[in-house]
């Protein structure tokens, strides 16, 4: 939003002040101030001249030769304006004089000398009109600077709205002048307005407000007469300076008085709308707005209408039909205030969002629709004296806000601040702000004025906030907390978290990624992966967006694809989160993963998927002491290897998977490469008790290894062996490792080696015999012999 | 016997300068002082001496012995040596500027720098919290006093799920949770994901990182929020950081700044960074609505706090000069694998 400091100054004396200083401020105790203007600082030497004499120029059909009296002389000038002609006075730049920052110099023009510039009005820069010169009063008085004349020279700045979106009270002039006038330490001049009170002999209008849960009050009043139809210049610079466009008189004051008041009017034209009702349409209709388009409004719209025929949409805009037009002399001016939350929804669904829709969103204060009446009448009447009020004030004043008192004391701010700030500086504030507040003893009594009590103001925190705004931020003796530091333990999942990228990315060099929560359907059909069912977004931007995923293996194989390029051997990796599906109580059951997948054209899949268990293997050790336990499974999901799918647990808790792909979706990133994938649930690991580490004596006495060479059946597994061992003491079994595998003729052998030692002395071959002989025995058993 | 002696002697000198590797170097100290050597012989020659010459004569062959014996040493490690020196020689000289594959795995650079965070904040002894990503709005809104019919509830900026829960819009959807789970006094920090429904461009992304934090106990005021943001900003950046706050609207809060630090580029100067004012806005920050204490069980009328959010994603693109938001979750390793350590 744009403010003029001239308008300030009509309802704060800031005289005496540094402006910029004071803007400054603004920006620290109010709102942000985005940028400054200094309008008006780039006009030199304009005047007002008239043009004395016109001669068609020798070389040029457009062009004409004036003779314009500066004031001070007669100067020459060359001048192609349309509406150029003897007798007018208009904005004349003398030569050594500087309009829009451009020095005017002695010209030639087509062969003819040109001692100055005769101006329009977007070349002074107080609008966009640009169809010819602009023209003065007869009675202008020649030779007189055009800064003079009119409010040019301005001071002008533009708060960011966002920070005005809790603040109704600061959408016009008039609010922002309250702030000033606090800051400054300087007195707030009451609106000037008409007494309306005059007017209760005429008839009143028809007002009838059928939706009470929407209309919070409608006032109204009918004009008539007014002749007068171009707004004042300096009014008319005004509206330009602060992003508004001049139209008409009519049209003018009711955007005049929205961005003096921060309260939005409409002006019907009388003759098409005479009366009026609020109300709610049962089924959705086509309207033609006041811009031209024609909308569809539908039943939650809230409408004005005439005679059962909608004539505006509440709050956002004005129909074609009853719009004010330049031969308009009387209206139906319309002052009201709508639910906030009402207009912003229609706004949006009408793609139209107004100055007004913009106000009313913030929650305006009813309180304001008839001074705002009273207001626009006092500008009328001044502009146009001969208009004449033609019905009294009609007022349905439907919802009152509550009056909002808050009593708090010393100590309260005290505590709240940190440092102290004395009584008559909290009621000096308070008062300047406009709220009502009193002392007794440490008490604090405060009366929320009516436009801050709509949303804005409330409670006490909010006083709080008044006082500390005002006083200044940077005021503030800052001081460190005087309670008392508790020591913090990192919370096992984040410990775990970061523990596992650790091993990840130094360990194994792997990449840490980012990706999405949902599935790239796009994706995952470059891949062949078909699409999976899972809870949805509603409103996701792409219908390739909305399934959320449910495991963390498509986005990253989706990554090895677009990375090959990156390097022949590669992995990387993703904490993230999934949903799998809902639960009993229709919530998702969301679940941190650690999704892992491995890339490589110079190793094998076997390689790349022996790492990878390995990976977890380690993991599981060096982060829970816990030994994590691999067993094929089926494939969960159409892209994993039927054969080459592993399932993760501890202690017969599910874990995640790992897996090979199938060769449809290998194929689709590339055939000749080896890829190996796996997800671990990090809210389970993380859950996992990490085991103190027992301390053992190291054995004085030296252990024996056993070497068995066994000959597998078809389909077995290390793992389905592992039982065969589980009896024997541990404290004498104290390893099994892998020596050797291999397979002859389609049958698997290893060679396994068992290591047994004990604390107390050193075991003989002999006493070890009968342990390894169980072993055997049981082995053989589950169909697994001893090779030769 | 004097003479046989220094005969032996003369003799072991003249032979040892012979023996050129350690197998004859055995061999000499075999034939001098093995059993049947010359200087053992020598040894058992004495009994035949007479009494006197005995002692002076079994002096001089232990000197003998003792000489003998160093010498032979001193060969053998002469000849060591020198081997050694051979195999010097001989080996091959490395290149170590060879260009050699030394791989590197990499963080996120979010990690990075939340963990950088994360650091400041342990040793300020402040709890870390994480929290789930898809929340209800009574955890995303309603318990953080955004009432019902705010625009930020809207279609347009925030994802919902079709059963009715979102996708949550910011790291405050935690605040309810950590409240309860700790009570009061409380510091925490929770970084986390957050989602909002907008187009992506190299400004905007739908998803991106923010982390937030909390501290509350009895008598926390404005003025103790301002020290510990100056004071935090100030290790976060590395250098001494003034902090200027500014009245800003958030619904968690009140009252609620918008916090700008001291331009990081100009030093508050004034540049393009900072658009010639010398300050950057940074985060927003607040003492912690007393609905949202009540919310989440703490009493407004005993316990004060404050309440402050970093953009975690932003602060990554201000550290590393990221000029594409969406570099971030774009999974390209030729991007992210520049971030090899913490």
């Amino acid at each position: 939003m744009l403010i003029s400091m001239n308008w300030i100054g009509d309802f704060v004396d800031l005289t005496g002040l540094d402006l910029d200083a004071l803007i400054k401020r603004f920006t620290l105790s109010t709102a942000e101030v985005e940028e400054v203007f200094h309008m008006g600082e780039n006009l030199r030497d304009v005047v007002a001249g008239k043009i004395v004499s016109m001669e068609a120029h020798p070389n040029s059909q457009k062009l004409h030769l004036l003779k314009v009296d500066g004031g001070d002389k007669i100067y020459d000038v060359v001048c192609g304006a349309p509406n150029a002609r003897e007798g007018i006075i208009v904005p004349f730049v003398k030569e050594g004089g500087m309009v829009d920052g451009q020095e005017i110099a002695c010209a030639t023009i087509a062969g003819c000398e040109s001692h100055g510039m005769c101006c329009s009005e977007r070349e002074l820069g107080i609008s966009a009109d640009h169809s010819g010169l602009m023209e003065l009063p007869e009675d202008t008085p020649i030779g007189k600077d055009m800064t003079e004349l009119f409010a040019i020279k301005d001071l002008v700045f533009e708060v960011d709205n966002k920070s005005l979106t809790n603040r109704p009270d600061l959408w016009g002039h008039y609010g922002i002048a309250r702030e000033f006038a606090a800051l400054a330490g300087r007195e707030l001049k009451p609106l000037e307005t008409v007494e309306l009170s005059a007017y209760e002999g005429l008839a009143p209008i028809e007002i009838h407000v059928e939706d009470t849960e929407l209309c919070y009050r409608y006032s109204g009043l009918k004009v008539r007469n007014i002749t007068k139809k171009v707004s004042p210049v300096d009014m008319r610079i005004r509206l330009f300076y602060c992003g508004s466009r001049a139209i008409n008189l009519l049209a003018d004051l009711t955007n005049y008085l929205m961005l003096e008041m921060g309260q939005p009017m409409h002006a019907f034209d009388c003759a098409k709308v005479d009366k009026v009702e609020v109300k709610r349409f049962d089924a959705p209709f086509q309207f033609t707005t006041l811009d031209g388009t024609e909308r569809k409004v539908d039943e939650n719209t809230l409408m004005i209408c005439s005679d059962g025929k909608p004539v505006a949409v509440a709050g956002i805009m004005g129909g074609l039909e009853s719009e004010i037009e330049d031969d308009t002399d009387s209206l139906l001016l319309e002052s009201a205030n709508f639910d906030g939350v009402s207009v912003r929804r229609s706004a949006t669904r009408l793609g139209l969002r107004t100055d007004a829709s913009m106000r009313y969103e913030k929650t305006l204060d009813p309180e304001m629709t008839v001074p705002a009446i009273g207001r626009f009448m006092k500008l009328l009447l001044d502009i146009d004296p001969d208009a004449q009020v033609i019905s009294r004030l009609t007022d349905v004043y439907v919802k009152h806000y509550p009056q909002i008192t808050l009593d708090f004391d010393k100590a309260y701010v005290d505590r709240y601040t940190g440092i102290e700030i004395d009584d008559a500086r909290i009621l000096e504030t308070l008062r300047a702000l406009g709220f009502g507040a009193e002392q007794s003893g440490s008490t604090f009594m405060v009366q929320v004025p009516s436009w801050r009590a709509t949303k804005d103001v409330t409670i006490k925190a909010d006083i709080i906030e008044e006082i500390t705004r005002i006083y200044g931020y940077d005021n503030f003796n800052i001081s460190t907390t005087l309670s008392p530091l508790y020591p913090k333990k990192k919370s096992p999942g984040n410990k775990a978290d970061n523990f596992a990228k650790d091993l990840l990315v130094q360990r194994w060099h792997l990449h840490e990624v980012h990706s999405y929560i949902w599935f790239d359907q796009k994706k995952c059909k470059e891949l062949g992966i078909a699409p999976e069912t899972n809870v949805r977004l509603i409103n996701a931007q792409t219908p390739d967006h909305e399934v959320i995923r449910t495991n963390m293996g498509p986005t990253l194989l989706s990554f090895l694809l677009e990375n090959k390029s990156f390097g022949a051997d590669f992995g990387i990796f993703e904490i993230g989160r999934v949903c799998e599906g809902l639960g009993e109580d229709g919530l998702c059951k969301e679940r941190k993963k650690l999704g892992i997948a491995l890339y490589s054209r110079t190793r094998s899949e076997k390689e790349l998927y022996f790492e990878l268990a390995g990976i977890l293997r380690t993991m599981g050790r060096e982060i829970k002491r816990a030994e994590l336990s691999f067993s094929n499974t089926e494939p969960s999901h159409a892209w994993q290897h039927p054969r080459n799918t592993a399932a993760v647990s501890y202690n017969g808790e599910a874990l995640g998977w790992l897996c090979t792909l199938h060769p449809a979706v290998l194929g689709k990133i590339d055939k000749k490469a080896a890829v190996a994938c796996a997800q671990l649930d990090m809210d389970t690991f993380a859950a996992i008790p990490t085991a103190d580490t027992v301390y053992r004596e190291p054995s004085k006495f030296p252990g024996i290894d056993i070497d068995l060479s066994l000959q597998m059946p078809e389909g077995m597994t290390f793992g389905a062996m592992q039982p065969a061992w589980e009896d024997v003491d541990a404290s004498l079994l104290t390893g099994v490792t892998l020596i050797d595998s291999f397979e002859q003729q389609g049958l698997k052998s290893l060679t396994l080696r068992f290591a047994f030692s004990s604390q107390e002395k050193t075991l003989s071959k002999e006493e070890v015999q009968p342990w390894v002989d169980g072993i055997v025995e049981k082995l053989a058993q589950k169909g697994v012999a001893l090779r030769g | 016997m004097k003479e046989k002696i220094e005969a032996l002697a003369r003799q072991f000198q003249h032979e040892l300068s012979g023996a050129g590797t350690s197998e004859a170097v055995e061999k000499l100290r075999v034939a001098y002082l093995g059993k049947k050597g010359s200087v053992t012989a020598l040894l058992k020659g004495l009994k035949e001496v007479s009494a006197e010459q005995k002692k002076e004569a079994g002096q001089h062959i232990n000197q003998l012995k003792k000489q003998v014996e160093e010498k032979l040493s001193q060969q053998v490690d002469a000849i060591r040596a020198a081997e050694e020196q051979r195999q010097v020689e001989a080996a091959e000289q490395y290149d170590v500027s060879l260009p050699m594959d030394a791989p590197e795995g990499s963080y996120h650079p979010i990690t990075v720098v939340q963990r950088q965070l994360e650091e400041i904040f342990a040793s300020m002894g402040f709890t870390i919290e994480d929290y789930k990503e898809i929340v209800t709005d009574y955890e995303c809104f309603e318990a953080v006093n955004i009432p019902k019919d705010h625009p930020a509830r809207d279609m347009q900026d925030t994802y919902y799920l079709e059963n009715g829960q979102l996708l949550k819009t910011h790291t405050s959807a935690a605040q309810n949770a950590i409240m309860r789970k700790y009570g009061a006094p409380l510091r925490a920090v929770f970084p986390g994901r957050c989602f909002r429904n907008e187009a992506l461009d190299a400004s905007h992304e739908n998803t991106f990182f923010q982390m937030e934090g909390m501290m509350i106990d009895k008598d926390i005021s404005i003025s103790n929020l301002i020290y510990f943001m100056k004071t935090m900003l100030s290790e976060v950046f590395e250098r001494d950081i003034n902090v200027r706050l500014r009245p800003g609207f958030f619904p968690f809060v009140e009252p609620g700044f918008e916090l700008d630090i001291s331009c990081t580029i100009c030093g508050g100067e004034g540049c393009s960074t900072c658009k010639g004012s010398g300050w950057i806005e940074l985060c927003p920050c607040g003492m912690i609505h007393p609905n949202v204490l009540r919310a989440g069980g703490i009493d407004p009328e005993e316990y004060t706090g404050f309440a402050f959010g970093l953009g975690l994603t932003r602060l990554v693109m201000m550290k590393y000069g990221v000029k594409d938001i969406r570099d971030l979750n774009s999974g390209n390793l030729k991007a992210l694998s520049q971030f090899t350590h913490e």
